[in-house]
C-alpha cells in the first residue's frame, strides 16, 4: 500500500500542471457547493431568528406574507392602517399579555422609521427568545427622543446625543434640514442581526406630530409648543401580541380576522415565516441543483483527465506488472489517484470557502443583514464532503477498471 | 539441474487457434539461452506464459525453479514473478517519474524476497550494480527521461538483476541500440548474469547475436504452431 501511495504521489507530481488544474476544478466546485449550502442555511437561520415569542401580528386586511414583510422585515408598504380604537380594544382582550403597536411610513436617510411605544423595548424578542438590549443610552421618554438600531448608528456615525431629522416617505433628499429642530438620539440598540438594526425608533406621539402638520422648519418656539401638546395617535400600521397562553392563539386569531369594526388580518409569525421561506425555496433548490451540477462537471473533468493519462500510462502499467504488481495494484493506483485529487480539491475548496467567508461576511452583513458566522464544518456539510469524496473515488473506478483490463490484456507487451 | 521444464505446453488466445504448442523443452540453470523468434512465432505469448501473466491450457506443464506455474493462483504467479524473474523490455523500460535508483529498486517494492537480499543498504547495492553496468554517478543523478536509450537499457538490466532473481528474461533489449552499443550491452548483460548466477533467456529476431550465447533455439523449432518462415 505504501508503494501504491508513493507511486500515486510521484505520478501525479510528474503530471503536476494538469493535476493541479483538475484539483482546482474540484476545489472550485466544492467551494460553490459548500458556499451555497452555507449561505442557504445561515440565511434560513437568520431569517427564522428575526422574530421570536410573538404570538400574533395584526395589520389591515392583506396577505399573510405581505403583513409579515412590512411589519417585521420593513419591506414593502402596508395596505391600510388600523384605527387606534381597534388596537386599544383588541390589546385589552383578556388573553393578551402584552402588545406592541407599530407605525411605519417614514424614513431617515434610507432607514425606515418606526413609531412604537416603550413596550417594544420590553417585549419584542428575536433569535432564541432574546430581548432587545441597549448598547448605550435608554428608551425614549420625550417627544423628540429617538432610539436607533446598531446598523443605523454604525453607518451614519451616530452616538447618543446626535441630532437627526426624519422625513415622510422613503426618500428625504429634498427635505430641508434644520439643525434647531432635530430628534435627539437617546439610545442605541445592540446588534441583533435582524431588521431592528436598520430601524429608527420614535414614539407614536412623535409620528403623530409629524403627520399632523408639524412643520420642522418652524422656530424654537414652535418646537416648544409641540412638545407640550399631547399627541394621541389616531391610527397605527400594525401591532404585535403576546398571549398569556399559547392555546388561545387560534381563537384570538379567528376573533381578530372576524373583527366587526374593520377588516383585519392576524398572522402567526412562525407560520408566515415558513410560508415566505417556502416561496423562496424554488430559487434555493435551483441554486443547490446548479452547484451540485458544478460538482458533477468538476468530477467529470477529472474523469476525462484520468482517461487521457491512461493511454500514456499503459507502458507504466506494463512495467509495474513485470515487476510483480498485481492487477489490483494497478486498480488501486488509479483509484488512489482519483481519491487524492478529489481530497486535495475538497481541502482547497474548504480553505477557499473560509477565506471567502471571512472576506465577504462583513459585506453580506451590511448589505443584506445576514450574519454569516465562521462556524466549523457542520455534520450536514461533512455529509456533502463525504458524498463528493465518494463520488470522486467512484469516478476513479472507471479508469481503474479500464487500466485493470488493459494490464491483463497487454501483459508483458508494451503498447505505446 | 533444469531451471525450466516445459511439457505439453499449449495455449490459445480466446476464440483463436493454438498459438503455442511445445511438446518438451528444458533449460539448465545458469545457461544463457538465445531464442530466435520472428514476429508471429509466438514469442510474446511464450514470454507471457513464462512470467505467469497468462495461464496455459489445461494439461500443460510449466515447471520453473521446481514450481509448477500452472497450479498457482493469479496472485501467487504475480508474487512468483516478482520474486524470481527479472524482466527487460525492448525499450521504454523505465518509469519516467521515478529516479534511476528508484527505478532500479522498484522490484524490491513488490517482492520481499528480493528486498531482503539487498536489505542492508538497498541504495548502495543499486548504485554498485549501476556502476558495474558502466553508469557514472552523474548518470545516476540524471532524470531517466534525459538518459540515452543505451543508458536506459543498462538501468533496466540493473533493475532486472537487483535482489538476484534466478531468471532474467530479456525481450529484444538491444534492438533499439546501434551495432557497437549492442555488443557492449550484451556483453555487460551476460557478465552480470554470470556474476549473480542468473539464468538468461534472451529473445531476439537478430541472428547475428546468436554466437554470443551458450545455447540457441529457433522458436519455430520447438513451437509446432509457430509460423515457419
Amino acid at each position: 500500500m505504501k508503494t501504491i501511495a508513493l507511486l500515486t504521489w510521484k505520478s501525479i507530481n510528474n503530471r503536476r500542471a494538469s493535476a493541479l488544474l483538475t484539483v482546482f476544478t474540484v476545489a472550485i466546485s466544492m467551494l460553490l457547493l459548500l458556499g451555497v449550502e452555507r449561505i442557504r442555511t445561515q440565511a434560513k437561520d437568520s431569517f427564522a431568528n428575526t422574530i421570536s415569542n410573538t404570538d400574533l401580528i395584526v395589520g389591515a386586511r392583506s396577505g399573510e406574507v405581505n403583513l409579515l414583510l412590512y411589519s417585521v422585515f420593513r419591506i414593502g408598504n402596508p395596505t391600510n392602517n388600523i384605527d387606534w380604537q381597534s388596537y386599544q380594544q383588541l390589546a385589552s382582550e383578556a388573553e393578551v399579555k402584552w402588545s406592541i403597536p407599530i407605525s411605519l411610513g417614514d424614513s431617515h436617510r434610507g432607514f425606515r422609521v418606526m413609531g412604537t411605544n416603550t413596550d417594544y423595548f420590553r417585549f419584542y424578542q428575536y433569535g432564541n427568545k432574546q430581548a432587545l438590549q441597549f448598547d448605550s443610552g435608554q428608551p425614549f421618554a420625550q417627544l423628540f427622543d429617538t432610539v436607533i438600531g446598531a446598523h443605523v448608528a454604525r453607518k451614519l456615525g451616530y452616538t447618543v446625543g446626535s441630532k437627526i431629522i426624519t422625513a415622510h416617505g422613503i426618500s428625504d433628499k429634498f427635505f430641508p434640514r434644520h439643525d434647531n429642530l432635530p430628534f435627539k438620539v437617546v439610545g442605541i440598540l445592540a446588534a441583533t442581526g435582524t431588521p431592528v438594526d436598520k430601524t429608527v425608533h420614535l414614539s407614536l406621539a412623535a409620528i403623530e406630530a409629524l403627520h399632523s402638520g408639524w412643520n420642522p422648519a418652524g422656530s424654537t418656539n414652535a418646537r416648544k409648543k409641540q412638545q407640550q401638546a399631547n399627541f394621541q395617535p389616531e391610527q397605527i400600521t400594525a401591532f404585535m401580541l403576546g398571549l398569556k397562553s399559547k392555546i388561545k392563539t387560534f381563537s384570538l386569531q379567528r376573533k381578530i380576522n372576524n373583527y366587526p369594526r374593520e377588516p383585519l388580518t392576524a398572522i402567526m409569525p412562525g407560520i408566515a415565516l415558513h410560508q415566505l421561506w417556502s416561496m423562496m425555496s424554488i430559487a434555493e433548490q435551483a441554486l443547490l441543483a446548479i452547484s451540485a451540477f458544478v460538482v458533477v462537471a468538476g468530477l467529470l473533468g477529472m474523469l476525462s483527465c484520468l482517461l487521457t493519462s491512461l493511454q500514456e500510462r499503459r507502458r507504466e502499467m506494463a512495467i509495474l506488472r513485470a515487476m510483480g504488481a498485481r492487477p489490483k495494484h494497478i486498480f488501486a493506483l488509479l483509484v488512489a489517484e482519483a481519491t487524492l485529487i478529489t481530497a486535495a480539491g475538497i481541502s482547497i475548496g474548504v480553505c477557499l470557502l473560509y477565506l471567502l467567508l471571512a472576506t465577504a461576511a462583513p459585506v453580506i452583513s451590511s448589505r443584506f443583514g445576514i450574519n454569516i458566522e465562521l462556524a466549523s464544518i457542520s455534520p450536514h456539510e461533512l455529509k456533502l464532503i463525504a458524498i463528493v469524496l465518494f463520488g470522486g473515488m467512484s469516478i476513479g473506478l472507471i479508469p481503474a477498471f479500464r487500466a485493470y483490463r488493459q494490464s491483463l490484456a497487454d501483459g508483458m507487451t508494451i503498447r505505446i | 539441474m533444469n531451471i525450466l521444464e516445459l511439457d505439453n505446453l499449449t495455449y490459445s488466445w480466446p476464440k483463436q487457434q493454438l498459438s503455442i504448442d511445445i511438446q518438451h523443452f528444458s533449460l539448465l540453470q545458469g545457461q544463457k539461452l538465445f531464442i530466435k523468434g520472428p514476429s508471429g512465432s509466438g514469442k510474446s505469448t511464450l514470454l507471457n506464459l513464462l512470467t505467469g501473466i497468462i495461464v496455459a491450457n489445461p494439461g500443460s506443464s510449466i515447471k520453473l525453479l521446481g514450481q509448477q506455474l500452472c497450479e498457482l493462483s493469479g496472485a501467487d504467479r504475480d508474487k512468483f514473478r516478482a520474486d524470481h524473474i527479472g524482466y527487460i523490455f525492448q525499450q521504454f523500460n523505465l518509469i519516467p517519474y521515478l529516479s534511476v535508483i528508484e527505478n532500479v529498486l522498484l522490484p524490491c517494492r513488490f517482492s520481499d524476497t528480493r528486498a531482503d537480499k539487498v536489505a542492508t543498504a538497498p541504495r548502495q547495492q543499486a548504485r554498485k550494480l549501476l556502476r558495474k553496468l558502466k553508469l557514472s554517478d552523474s548518470d545516476i543523478a540524471t532524470p531517466v527521461s534525459a538518459l540515452s536509450i543505451g543508458q536506459q537499457q543498462r538501468v533496466a538490466v540493473a533493475r532486472a538483476l537487483i535482489g538476484s532473481p534466478e531468471l532474467i528474461i530479456a525481450d529484444e533489449p538491444s534492438s533499439a541500440l546501434d551495432h557497437d552499443n549492442r555488443s557492449a550491452f550484451i556483453e555487460l548483460l551476460m557478465q552480470e548474469c554470470q556474476s549473480s548466477g542468473a539464468t538468461l533467456i534472451f529473445v531476439s529476431h537478430d541472428p547475428s547475436l546468436e554466437p554470443l550465447f551458450d545455447r540457441s533455439v529457433l522458436l519455430q523449432d520447438i513451437n509446432r504452431q509457430g509460423i515457419r518462415p
